[in-house]
């Protein structure tokens, strides 16, 4: 066996000098355009792709374990390193399933639902404006991916006027949101919405009917709706093969079923169609988030859900009322204590449904915290996709299905 | 008419600047820093973003590369895993001395909040570090910020690498 | 003498309990009648697979059977049933009670947005049959089931570790391993990179992302001031130089009177 040393260091059990036509590159871990840390062992028969292994868990940095060793408003934080690239969906995925295991979706206070909503709209907007600026670099359209991040600036203002964190928000608690939206933030949300519609219109002018930005999108990465179903594919990967399906519309959560919006879907299956896709989502977000905005003003304000057994009263009883205080400190010090039971708690976050599996023996602490996240699914995927393709598309393909290492590795 | 040009062979001596080749070296070294594009987690954002439209990096001579041949910064934007701790130290080998590293955000500086069987406790016990960034995500003004720390650091070292003890290690 | 701590689960536990405190439990409802779940459990028992119990939880369909079934169930389910999509698959960690992990599965019916849960009880050291044939994301969820729980998967077409590296000892999300890792974790790297003679050069892990040490030398410096790296640190006090800094000072606030640099300069 050939013994590593400095000069000629070697891969696990990897050969690469073959005696065969076949020859095997590593692609990653560290690989600009593998989106993080994705390692790909890709075997070619000159310019095509025969067998992709991808090898992933250069991120793995045990947040299903540390689920279970902290109490539960301790652990949201954490869930904001999930996918960051849109925080506010895994804390508001997180929140989720824990309310439906207390049983108080339904106590959450109207404003709080709509703000949460909105702020689950503007994550969907800067996790798309992000997808198109890395997927552009990534093909090799560099001014688009200025344009969309200066767009994302923006959207991110919006998040640091609201919660002081531009990209690890944890906006979103257990049974509410901690606070009131902020002076004038209604205004400046509204100017953002005038302006992105004509933004977006910019991206597709450069983008949409450009040639080579079609030639390099058009039939790569074609995924079939079966293999789609098969392979766990949800969200944006599963509309673009025509399979409609969104969690946001088929089992509501929040104010959802009370917003008027469409889903889009494509048939094309390539990643050209998923392209068009992530475009008209931004699109419909815009329209949720302008009905959000209409809404907001009619709902009285009250943030966090009145359950004393779990949720620590507002800060004026805490101050003022003895028996708030010392729920209060009990809630902190000791941490909440579930019923015992089983919950799985379907969100549709930007990359597809999110999902937490949380097993409670009745303690503060989770007795298996599972963290359903659509990436870890498309990166398998990517072990199918890739066969057969061209070593130029491998980029395209891992740029479109928009996987984020935080949320594979976990 | 005036004459403008002026023959300096005969009025006074040739334009000479009197430096020392340490300022001169590490003036050249310290304007021109190139980062290797070492994005591990959630910091690789702030970074992409610190180089992108709003933050603009370029003009401060910082320009991201791809290869670890190329860069003489080595920005450790994001949380190291001990099963990726190997291919940093593979990657800080094969960058072209001097070399400087960034330790960018908590989880490389100590581990940060994920005090875990699988992380790296810091990235100085792979690679020497020279500036630590706090924060979770530190914001780009803030890498910005540790660019221009780092700049400073440079001019103050002297050119001859051998005399700044960086390396800990063989 | 000291105090007793069970080694077979050594996660985190609530230092406060009380006594007389009986967990609620989250509603478990039977089974509508007429309802879609209640066709899905017939066609499943029809088919000859033994159902041990069948519950709703929160709007879920939870089905327990025997670990042989499970290729039988989830195909009949998927054919029949049309629960085209599973969305997870691993397993918890009972060995401390009872010895046993439960494997789930988690299903989606699309045409009817309902979601229906499979889970089964296998011993320690009992293998489970891959589900891969049916649903491809088995491919994946199975590996990272093994990796993290040590739980084999029979006919699995490459059952390897996915989120570890190769040569990790233990697995992670038994609830017999510390959230902080083992005598091997600690080193793993150091061991890797440098081998392990180094262990002494290079120290311990330091768990406690606070501490900061003003006399180490060695990993630690203060912004403005030099000091050699590795100096010794009894020395510190004297050698040690401040250095003027140009960009900082600009904004420096001075703590005990409260005013900015910037403000001293106008």
């Amino acid at each position: 066996m050939q013994q590593p040393n400095k000069l000629k260091p070697f891969f696990e059990n990897l050969n690469f000098e073959r005696q065969d036509n076949t020859m095997v590159i590593n692609f990653g871990p560290q690989h600009p355009s593998a989106h993080g840390q994705l390692r790909l062992v890709l075997e070619l028969q000159g310019e095509q792709v025969v067998k992709a292994y991808p090898d992933i868990g250069y991120l793995h940095r045990g947040v299903e374990k540390m689920g279970e060793n902290m109490i539960y408003n301790e652990f949201l934080p954490t869930t904001d390193r999930l996918d960051y690239i849109a925080s506010t969906s895994n804390n508001y995925a997180f929140a989720l399933a824990v309310e439906r295991l207390l049983g108080i979706e339904d106590k959450v206070p109207r404003r709080a639902k709509v703000i949460r909503t909105m702020l689950l709209e503007i994550n969907r907007i800067i996790s798309h404006l992000f997808f198109l600026a890395t997927h552009a670099l990534d093909v090799g359209a560099m001014s688009i991916f200025l344009y969309a991040f200066r767009e994302r600036e923006f959207a991110m203002d919006l998040m640091e006027d609201y919660c002081g964190a531009r990209l690890t928000h944890a906006a979103v608690r257990i049974g509410g949101v901690p606070l009131d939206l902020p002076a004038g933030w209604i205004e400046s949300l509204s100017n953002f919405l005038n302006k992105l519609p004509e933004q977006i219109k910019l991206y597709e002018d450069l983008l949409t009917e450009n040639r080579i930005w079609k030639m390099r999108l058009e039939d790569v990465g074609v995924v079939e709706p079966d293999d789609a179903l098969s392979w766990g594919c949800t969200g944006p990967m599963l509309r673009g093969s025509g399979i409609a399906y969104d969690v946001r519309k088929e089992e509501p959560y929040e104010l959802y079923s009370e917003l008027d919006f469409d889903i889009p879907v494509s048939d094309r299956k390539d990643s050209y169609g998923r392209y068009r896709l992530y475009m008209e989502e931004m699109k419909e977000s815009v329209k949720i988030l302008r009905q959000l905005i209409s809404m907001y003003p009619k709902t009285e304000c009250k943030l966090m859900a009145h359950a004393p057994e779990y949720i620590s009263a507002p800060k004026e009883e805490i101050m003022t009322q003895n028996y708030a205080l010392m729920q209060h400190f009990v809630l902190v010090t000791q941490g909440m204590r579930p019923p015992k039971g089983t919950v799985y708690a379907p969100t549709e976050s930007p990359k597809g449904e999110l999902g937490f599996y949380i097993v409670s023996e009745g303690e503060p602490y989770a007795y298996r915290m599972k963290v359903r996240a659509p990436s870890f699914f498309h990166t398998g995927l990517l072990q199918d996709l890739l066969v057969g393709t061209y070593i130029a598309d491998v980029v395209t393909i891992i740029g479109s299905t928009n996987i984020v290492f935080g949320e594979v590795d976990r | 008419m005036a004459q403008h040009q002026v023959n300096y062979a005969s009025s006074g001596g040739l334009p000479v600047v009197l430096t020392s080749a340490d300022h001169l070296i590490n003036w050249g070294r310290s304007n021109s820093l190139w980062p290797l594009t070492y994005g591990l987690a959630c910091c690789a954002i702030e970074m992409m973003a610190s180089g992108a439209s709003r933050f603009d990096f370029d003009r401060m001579g910082v320009i991201f590369r791809a290869s670890p041949r190329q860069a003489d910064v080595m920005i450790l934007a994001g949380t190291l895993t001990k099963k990726h701790a190997e291919f940093t130290r593979r990657l800080y080998d094969q960058m072209a001395e001097p070399k400087w590293v960034i330790s960018m955000g908590s989880c490389a500086n100590t581990g940060g909040m994920f005090n875990t069987y699988s992380i790296v406790q810091g990235v100085d016990r792979i690679v020497p570090v020279d500036i630590y960034l706090p924060g979770c995500a530190p914001r780009p003004e803030t890498l910005q910020y540790a660019m221009m720390m780092l700049q400073q650091k440079i001019r103050r070292e002297s050119a001859n690498m051998n005399k700044n003890k960086k390396q800990r290690f063989i | 003498m000291r105090r007793y701590t069970p080694k077979d689960n050594v996660q985190k536990k609530a230092k406060y309990t009380d006594r007389f405190y009986v967990a609620p439990s989250v509603p478990r409802e039977e089974i509508e009648e007429g309802s879609f779940f209640e066709s899905v459990v017939n066609k499943l028992k029809d088919s000859g697979v033994e159902l041990l119990d069948t519950y709703v939880e929160l709007g879920q369909l939870v089905m327990k059977i025997k670990p042989e079934d499970n290729v039988k169930a989830l195909t009949e389910l998927k054919e029949n049933s049309c629960f085209k999509q599973c969305s997870e698959l691993s397993a918890v960690d009972y060995l401390a009670q009872d010895g046993e992990f439960e494997v789930f599965y988690q299903l989606l019916n699309l045409d009817k947005a309902l979601r229906a849960r499979v889970i089964t009880r296998i011993k320690e050291n009992q293998a489970i049959e891959t589900v891969e044939n049916i649903y491809k994301m088995a491919n994946f969820a199975e590996r990272e089931m093994f990796d993290m729980f040590g739980i084999y998967v029979n006919n699995h077409s490459y059952l390897k570790r996915i989120l570890m590296p190769d040569d990790w000892v233990g697995h992670p999300l038994l609830k017999t391993y510390p959230l902080q890792g083992d005598e091997h974790a600690a080193w793993y790297e150091v061991d890797k990179i440098f081998g392990k003679e180094y262990r002494d050069v290079i120290g311990p892990e330091l768990r406690d992302p606070a501490r900061i040490d003003r006399y180490d030398t060695q990993r630690f410096a203060r912004v403005g001031h030099e000091v050699p790296f590795g100096a010794d640190p009894s020395t510190i006090d004297e050698t040690e130089v401040k250095i003027e800094d140009r960009y900082s000072k600009t904004f420096a606030t001075d703590y005990t009177t409260g005013s900015k640099e910037l403000e001293n300069r106008r």
